[in-house]
């Protein structure tokens, strides 16, 4: 435990003490927020705390871009190709395919509320829940079979 | 000169060595396809054709692992454990077999029900969303590599939302359904990420069966376990295990009543595998946490699921709506045969996976036919409709008896063996008779909402001032298959129940779960 309010242990891990900050902001806006845009926006800001984190976890200190080491005249360069350090390129690769499917998520849920503001007339959870409610009460008085003496 | 065998290899590939990959590749080439083609009547035929394929691929497949071992695909010729990999055993072959089996039988029944619930214009793009979703949930579970999971979790879950949201013509509260779908999958899916970029962190690999090596060899350590939790959770709320289940009954309830069918009996268990391939595979009970995860947090969850939704399903007054909380009951049933824990009780929850998708899928369809005759499911409008409709609601009678786990039908074994396991684990902890105890409870819940059925479809005096027909021959010939199988599997329980132990064997038998032995599909 006391390791952890080291400063050096702290600095060291910036990065992520950083990305849970992100997440836990995305995850309120979410979760806190009526507006449906703004959850959307939250979950991008969510979404994007774990592309950070993932980049982050490729990274070697010193490392550069994992290039090839090649001259000009594309012969390989055997001393640079031995002491080469470069970052981690695998989590960046992986990241890529979530960030499309982040891009994917948001297109798709931006459309939703298109539809929704065209059928609710607003695009305020609470009122939508609302209407909701007041739908699912119609339902019930309409259909309610006990009160109707059916059983 | 490795290379040159290497190549060698590739080319002398037959077809069937492909067949892993076909599975996926099939449905996913059949979406675009269906979009450019562009025309409605090709649409259909299509899907139907490709769902057709991948059901005799898995059935192929299933053949072929049934005495254990398994199938290794590497996809492209990168060997694993950099290459992704896919790698079918009898667990997932288990499951393809049941994902591929629903997606042919549904077809015929979407044919009329697509028809009248969703306009006519986006009947080709509808079909195209339905491959993309049979895509991803073939692919979640024929991978071996786990970050391809999270791929086709989220191609699976996208074209979901946009199913779930074609209920709106009808309803508009489809679209509010997606919508909070669609917030809650993604977080999911999200923390399902965080969980393998921590297993990337600890381990350094993807591949499950290199991290579930490699997890054993390094022992377990904070990065491993909170890893081990974001799964968890990740996946819990796909699989709508107890309490994130929120977003299951409205997206049940409002999406067109094809999409619900298919939804039901293959979304939540393709989820459900992943789970436990990860908690039995990637990782291992032997693990204390992981252990301690089953036994405090799933069975509790699991058995106040079984009550709680099948209480509330018995109240509801819309059948399908009834159809949606029983789901969650019977997750429940599912996750208690894991969280107890034995080779039994993993048979059992295999079994009832696949019991419940049947059951399910054909009370689903009962109620599509109901809401295309009668224009709603509520209970009121569907009075005494069983004598109108005797061969449709025929067929939800059997269903439903599946459901409660009346002998002879195929529901019967599964709560069985749970029964069974919970009572040979009860040796060394007696409270795992209140368990056994609790199975037997709630499936006399389930008698009530079933019950409460049977009475609105027959005992009630129907409306004769308005003229019902019985469903059309589309409608009804796949649901008496469903039908039909649910009795026969509940007679002749040796087949099933043989695919459903090797398959727990092999989710049991240490890491990855898998034998030694590479099968090569070309020889067999």
């Amino acid at each position: 435990m006391n390791k952890f309010f080291e400063f050096e242990f702290l600095a060291g891990h910036i990065h992520y003490l950083l990305f849970i900050v992100l997440m836990m902001t995305g995850l309120f806006i979410v979760v806190d927020k009526t507006n449906l845009v703004k959850k959307i926006i939250g979950l991008n800001i969510f979404q994007v705390s774990v592309f950070m984190f993932y980049v982050s976890i490729g990274k070697v200190t010193g490392g550069t871009a994992p290039i090839f080491p090649m001259d000009s005249n594309y012969h390989v360069d055997k001393d640079a190709l031995q002491e080469n350090l470069y970052s981690n390129p695998l989590p960046h690769v992986l990241i890529l395919t979530a960030i499309v499917v982040g891009i994917a998520t948001t297109s798709l849920g931006l459309a939703l509320i298109v539809r929704i503001r065209e059928s609710f007339n607003t695009i305020d959870e609470e009122e939508i829940l609302e209407i909701e409610q007041k739908m699912t009460r119609d339902d019930n008085m309409k259909y309610d079979d006990i009160s109707k003496g059916m059983l | 000169m490795a290379n040159i065998a290497h190549v060698a290899e590739h080319t002398t590939r037959s077809l069937i060595d492909h067949l892993p990959l076909l599975q996926v590749l099939v449905p996913f080439c059949a979406a675009p396809i269906i979009v450019l083609i562009g025309s409605r009547r090709l649409a259909w035929p299509l899907a139907f054709i490709s769902s057709v394929i991948s059901l005799i691929i898995s059935i192929i497949l299933m053949l072929s692992v049934r005495e254990g071992g398994y199938i290794t695909y590497s996809l492209g010729g990168w060997a694993p454990p950099l290459g992704i990999e896919y790698r079918i055993d009898a667990t997932n072959a288990f499951v393809l077999t049941l994902i591929s089996m629903i997606g042919a039988v549904v077809l015929p029944f979407a044919y009329t029900s697509v028809k009248d619930e969703i306009r006519t214009r986006d009947h080709s793009l509808f079909y195209a969303c339905w491959m993309l979703c049979f895509t991803g949930l073939l692919g979640m579970v024929a991978t071996g590599d786990a970050f391809n999971v999270f791929v086709f979790l989220e191609i699976s879950s996208l074209s979901t939302y946009v199913l779930v949201a074609q209920g709106a013509s009808k309803d508009r509260r489809a679209l509010t359904a997606a919508y909070d779908y669609l917030i809650m999958g993604t977080i999911g899916a999200t923390f399902f990420v965080i969980g393998l970029g921590m297993l990337y962190m600890a381990t350094g690999t993807l591949n499950m069966a290199d991290l579930a090596d490699r997890i054993s060899d390094q022992g377990a350590n904070r990065t491993v376990r909170s890893g081990f939790a974001f799964i968890i959770v990740g996946m819990g709320l796909k699989v709508a295990m107890f309490p994130l289940h929120l977003w299951l009954p409205k997206a049940y309830t409002f999406a067109p009543s094809a999409v619900t069918v298919f939804l039901s009996a293959t979304a939540t268990k393709a989820a459900l595998y992943v789970l436990m391939r990860f908690v039995f595979s990637v990782y291992h009970p032997d693990f204390a946490f992981a252990k301690n995860t089953l036994e405090i947090i799933f069975l509790p969850l699991a058995i106040i699921a079984m009550f709680s939704a099948s209480i509330v399903a018995a109240f509801q007054i819309n059948f399908k709506k009834m159809l949606a909380y029983s789901s969650i009951a019977q997750v429940g049933y599912m996750l208690l045969g894991i969280a107890i824990l034995n080779e039994t009780g993993l048979t059992a929850s295999l079994l009832h996976m696949f019991n419940h998708g049947f059951a399910k899928a054909l009370l689903f369809m009962g109620a599509g036919a109901l809401v295309l005759r009668t224009g709603s499911s509520f209970y009121l409008q569907i009075s005494g409709v069983g004598r109108k409709m005797p061969i449709t609601a025929g067929a939800i009678v059997i269903g439903g008896l599946s459901l409660i786990g009346v002998p002879g039908t195929a529901g019967f074994l599964s709560k069985w063996l749970l029964i069974q396991a919970a009572l040979e684990r009860s040796s060394d902890n007696s409270l795992y008779l209140l368990v056994a105890l609790s199975v037997v409870l709630s499936s006399l819940l389930a008698v009530i909402y079933v019950w409460r059925l049977f009475e609105v479809l027959f005992l009630r005096e129907p409306d004769l001032s308005i003229p019902i027909s019985e469903a059309p021959v589309m409608m009804i010939i796949p649901m008496w298959i469903l039908a039909g199988s649910c009795v026969w599997f509940g007679f002749s329980t040796d087949l099933l129940y043989d695919f459903a132990n090797q398959a727990a064997l092999n989710l049991l038998g240490g890491s990855m779960g898998m034998s030694d032995s590479v099968l090569n599909l070309g020889t067999n």
